[in-house]
């Protein structure tokens, strides 16, 4: 028999009286219980619509079951390429420039030492991130449409010729990219910043007197310290790689660079709530969550092998 | 030989410092420069923004634009329902995540992990967007504040950080209060609320942020002219003037009309953007304090 811990040593209340007791916690915790049932759980059941025939008059219940015919469609339909190197290319970029960035900045305001010179350029560095991005696709319209925006004045100056970014597909993923360097950099660097505030000084200052330059404090010392932080958000990131997210690029995309612009996210959106399609977007949702999930764990399984701590 | 190394040294160290000070001081211009940009170009005449390239004073003041915007009023409609939104947005998560997280912040309560994991699953996998969609119009709240409030009402990842915070106040409070006769309920909105302040304004301050800059959210839930909010109105005066419309096909302007002027644009965003401004410099502390205590416990 298991040996209990002394304060669970007596015996165990039932539990009817322990509701009875505290009847006051279980009320409180009633219209959250509802919330996750209702708004969390239901919509998980109504994945079922993903292998039905949905239609809005038969309802949840009557509509007729078709199997995986909604995933053989998303699988054999010429789309299907398209948004999957449309969403990965997205994805793999943002990976390479986008998560970087903050990790940099944060390793570069680490470096400031004049406290002032770093409180005001983080005040400003942290703005982007309160902005909606209907104000961020706003400003990108402002400073790069073809006929008036400024960047394309100052092309048009120098070199002759305007740039199309919002109109040309080739532009859309390097916009995107942009956009959220712009946005979320400064932001971004404030979880390492708070990882870096517990590293103890003296363990600098000790290097400092063994000779160590600049690069081996930051490779031996820095780096570590955030390191636990960089891997929790690779994670994160690698469990997302399918989600784009709707808002940002349903603001960017357009008619002309939609070749470029669909992704699975959006997709959704398009064929599901404008189309109707309510079946099929389910069904290309699921997948989109299904993936998400199995790359979460792998991740997560990885980082703990090579004897990281997880995020589960 | 060994000082003038030290000092040779010492010279590339301050040159790497100045180019750090530079390179972070120059990404920190470039993320206002456009502020500034537009906010100079709203009170600038067309005249002078066709003609001069970039400034950030205007020559010539004018607050056409501004009383252009005034006039059709479309986007203070938009700011009110935001502020509606926001505010009464804001409290409703605020009660029904506390209420939630205060038992589940009890170690012995019965249920809890039980709880836990049902909140835990939703956070890796969810239905997806149409089953919630025909859910929410299913629950007749299109065209309603509550279609974009209800269904956000805890954030899994709040709610959490809110739990971790009330465990860490010391349990004796609550027994000593018990012992005096006190309620649960009491107990929690007499000592534990008080107690947790500073997580709460962090939490309310992302739940506020949240409301005021969804967009999509607002653009498929709320149809009625009367309820748009200004996220919605400035996609509409900026971008669809602009000759693109929501669904991507290009705008006819003969039905149209002209579409309004660059300063109106500007405006429009210096209004959008203004209200978010105004409160930064105090929710900027709350906002980093949350996202430390999110780091720290997560």
């Amino acid at each position: 028999m298991k040996k209990q811990p002394a304060s669970e040593s007596l015996p165990k209340q039932s539990f009817l009286k322990y509701f009875k007791q505290h009847k006051g916690l279980y009320l409180m915790l009633l219209p959250g219980f509802i919330y996750f049932i209702i708004f969390k759980y239901v919509p998980m059941f109504g994945i079922v619509m993903a292998f039905q025939q949905f239609s809005p008059y038969q309802g949840f219940f009557k509509s007729p079951f078709v199997g995986f015919y909604h995933f053989r469609n998303l699988f054999l339909s010429p789309d299907f390429m398209r948004l999957l190197i449309n969403t990965l290319m997205l994805s793999f970029l943002s990976l390479i420039f986008y998560f970087p960035a903050p990790i940099i900045l944060a390793l570069f305001l680490n470096e400031i030492r004049c406290q002032t010179y770093k409180r005001v350029t983080q005040t400003l560095l942290y703005i982007p991130h309160f902005i909606s991005f209907v104000i961020v696709a706003s400003l990108t319209y402002t400073l790069l449409n073809i006929n008036d925006g400024i960047v394309n004045q100052a092309i048009k100056m120098i070199t002759g010729n305007t740039v199309d970014f919002l109109g040309s597909p080739d532009y859309f993923r390097g916009l995107i990219i942009g956009q959220s360097i712009w946005k979320e950099t400064g932001y971004g660097t404030i979880i390492f910043l708070a990882a870096l505030a517990g590293v103890d000084m003296e363990l600098y200052e000790a290097a400092r007197i063994d000779g160590a330059s600049r690069w081996r404090l930051m490779w031996h010392i820095t780096l570590p310290a955030i390191k636990g932080v960089i891997i929790i958000l690779l994670i994160l990131r690698v469990g997302a790689v399918l989600n784009t997210g709707y808002e940002q690029i349903f603001l960017m995309q357009n008619s002309l660079n939609i070749s470029k612009s669909e992704v699975f996210d959006t997709y959704v959106y398009t064929r599901g709530i404008k189309q109707g399609q309510y079946s099929y977007a389910t069904a290309v949702g699921l997948f989109k969550s299904v993936v998400g999930m199995i790359l979460v764990l792998a991740a997560n399984w990885t980082a703990k092998k090579a004897g990281e701590s997880g995020i589960y | 030989m060994a000082k003038s190394k030290r000092i040779k040294e010492g010279i590339g160290y301050d040159i790497v410092q100045v180019l750090i000070y530079i390179f972070v001081g120059l990404f920190a211009l470039l993320t206002v420069l456009p502020f500034l940009y537009i906010i100079a170009g709203s009170f600038a005449t067309e005249k002078e923004l066709t003609e001069r390239s970039f400034f950030i004073i205007p020559t010539e003041f004018s607050i056409n634009a501004y009383k252009y915007i005034i006039s059709t009023g479309e986007i203070f409609r938009g700011l009110k329902n935001s502020v509606y939104l926001t505010i009464v947005g804001t409290f409703v998560q605020m009660v029904f995540t506390t209420t939630f997280a205060y038992p589940l912040s009890k170690s012995d309560f019965r249920g809890r992990n039980f709880v836990l994991n049902m909140v835990i699953v939703t956070m890796v996998f969810g239905g997806g967007m149409i089953p919630s969609y025909l859910l929410i119009k299913g629950l007749g709240l299109t065209d309603k504040f509550a279609a974009l409030i209800i269904p956000g009402a805890i954030g899994a990842f709040n709610m959490v950080i809110v739990k971790n915070f009330f465990q860490d106040i010391p349990k004796e409070l609550d027994e000593a209060a018990k012992l005096d006769g006190c309620s649960d309920f009491n107990i929690f909105l007499k000592i534990f609320l008080p107690l947790s302040k500073p997580v709460l304004a962090s939490i309310s301050l992302f739940y506020a942020v949240g409301h005021w800059n969804d967009y999509f959210g607002a653009m498929i839930y709320l149809t009625d002219p009367k309820k748009e909010v200004v996220q919605v109105a400035l996609r509409r005066i900026v971008l669809l003037a602009a000759g693109i419309q929501a669904d991507g096909t290009m705008l006819d302007y003969g039905i149209m009309g002209v579409p309004p002027d660059k300063a109106v644009k500007m405006a429009a965003t210096v209004v959008a953007t203004v209200p978010i401004l105004l409160v930064y410099p105090f929710i900027q502390k709350y906002f980093t304090k949350g996202v430390m205590i999110g780091a720290v416990k997560g």
